[in-house]
């Protein structure tokens, strides 16, 4: 790899660090925002004009509370756990397409940090790590209710994942490929051959089932059982202060920024956008970067009014949705797609 | 069996319809209803800049009043202490001397005055009980402190200056002041 290159891509993933952290930052301040207008309230607005430095205020709180750590909890692991949420929730973020490449002279830079040919895989992974944070956090805490916490997200997570992973399988089958360029390339436009391109309107089910599940993996309500104030007095990070406790809570909203990035990528198109056609370029590309910044903080926003409309779910209930209904759904979708496709490609002839 | 009130009603455990099971369209109602609180007025009020409206018979901290004459109301009768239902009040009763006479309105007066505001459960029973309009609940707010020493008030803050007057005509207006 060249000088030249590796430049490049070192300021590509300075910049995605920066927006990833800047989003989960204002993602804070904007879901007190929204639970306020929710709530007939106002919500902060004491820190700046309407609140807007409420976050560094926070972020200024947390550096100088004590770092503390529990006399009887594993030291290292207890460093740890925090240390993995937050590594997981910034590493999903670099196989996002975020636009088409943007041309500077002869440079062309994509944006993207890495164009992984299974970037799907390699996301789904990563948040199957992103348990281990919790996990190990919430045990090495030496205190029952981290543990419970902990127990019950590492449950959630696999029976999540498994349906999540299905639903990511029918759009895989419909793309060909694992790369999340190629699914956001193959939903070009927005309307072609008589019908949407995006696969909302392909996969309806899928996005549905995709979109509980995302809700689940990121521990949001109404599947924030891990959590729990009222239950587990904050569940896995009981036992956390200061800035540890800080990078669970920038992890849970960098994965809800990644997450819905991802929503947008498999199902909204991306960075595609109606009437792209007439576009060329690096006008192209901003408006690309543009679509799939609104696509993405709509998601956010309706993670958030779930999170205050719905009550939290019942372990027992969250299992059966998960076991019972999610993965059952899922496989029939599959199932009916591969016959769709396979009938498409004149298997039955 | 015929029930006494008529009043009971029959509460079915049915089962739920296929649409119920879903419940997705109960999750878009809910949704729904919390969007449309987004455009709904707040309710809040940003405190210290604007101040929530006080009824006029709004019980606050106390004032002891001076007549037109800047004279002390007060005679220290102790009705106030007697009435009060939290034992909050107390008074050392002293006799007017010998040019005095500006100062207090009769012969007797409260030489020391005291309200515990952490005993005070502001019923207002005092105003009701004092026979010379000397004692009136306000609808100023007694202010938090760090010492507790700090919350017994005594005559320095409770009497009202002479050229400050504290004025609860409107609670006169308003309260059982004007069968009096």
């Amino acid at each position: 790899m060249e000088t030249s290159e590796l430049i490049e891509k070192f300021i590509v993933i300075v910049i995605l660090f920066t927006v990833s952290l800047g989003v989960a930052a204002y993602a804070t301040y904007f879901e007190r925002k929204v639970a306020a207008w929710f709530q007939d309230r106002i919500g902060p607005d004491r820190a700046g004009p309407f609140g807007i430095l409420q976050p560094l205020a926070d972020g200024g709180k947390l550096f100088f509370k004590e770092d503390f750590i529990p006399e009887k909890a594993e030291k290292w692991l207890f460093i740890l756990g925090p240390g993995i949420a937050m590594f997981v929730a910034l590493m999903t973020g670099c196989v996002i397409p975020w636009s088409t490449a943007l041309e500077f002279g002869e440079n062309i830079v994509e944006m993207q940090v890495a164009d992984v040919n299974i970037g799907i895989l390699f996301i789904m992974g990563f948040l199957s790590i992103g348990v281990y944070g919790i996990m190990i956090g919430g045990w090495a805490s030496n205190n029952k209710f981290a543990l419970f916490g902990a127990i019950r997200a590492s449950s959630q997570m696999i029976s999540y994942e498994l349906a999540m992973g299905i639903c990511v399988i029918t759009i895989v089958m419909m793309t060909g490929s694992l790369s999340l360029k190629d699914i956001v390339v193959h939903q070009h436009g927005f309307w072609a051959d008589g019908y949407f391109t995006w696969n909302v309107f392909k996969q309806p089910l899928a996005f549905l089932i995709f979109f509980i599940c995302a809700l689940a993996e990121t521990n949001r309500a109404p599947f924030d059982l891990p959590e729990c104030e009222s239950e587990l007095i904050g569940g896995y990070h009981t036992e956390y202060g200061s800035m540890k406790m800080g990078f669970y809570l920038f992890a849970e909203y960098t994965s809800l920024f990644i997450s819905s990035a991802v929503i947008a990528v498999l199902f909204f198109g991306g960075f595609n956008f109606p009437g792209m056609d007439n576009f060329e370029g690096n006008t192209l590309a901003l408006l690309g970067i543009a679509a799939m910044f609104a696509k993405t903080f709509v998601f956010i926003f309706l993670f958030m009014w779930i999170r205050w409309t719905i009550p939290r779910f019942r372990f027992d209930q969250l299992m059966h949705l998960g076991w019972k209904k999610l993965i059952p759904i899922s496989l029939i979708n599959m199932l009916v797609t591969g016959l769709v496709i396979a009938y498409c490609e004149g298997w039955f002839n | 069996m015929q029930s006494l009130t008529d009043r009971k009603k029959v509460v079915g455990n049915k089962e739920m319809t296929f649409k119920e099971k879903l419940y997705l369209p109960a999750i878009f109602k809910g949704m729904g209803i919390t969007f449309s609180h987004l455009f709904r007025k707040h309710n809040t009020l940003r405190y210290p800049e604007v101040k929530r409206e006080f009824a006029p018979v709004y019980r606050g901290q106390h004032v002891l009043k001076r007549d037109e004459q800047g004279r002390e109301n007060c005679t220290a009768c102790g009705l106030c202490a007697v009435a009060c239902p939290a034992e909050a009040i107390t008074m050392v009763a002293g006799e007017r001397q010998k040019g005095e006479e500006g100062l207090y309105r009769e012969e007797k007066y409260a030489e020391m005055y005291e309200i515990n505001m952490l005993r005070c459960i502001f019923c207002g029973l005092c105003e009701e009980a004092c026979p010379k309009e000397a004692i009136f609940l306000t609808d100023r707010l007694v202010p938090s402190t760090f010492e507790r020493d700090e919350f017994i008030y005594g005559k320095e803050l409770l009497v009202e200056d002479v050229n400050l007057r504290i004025d609860i005509t409107k609670r006169q207006l308003t309260g059982k002041r004007t069968e009096k």
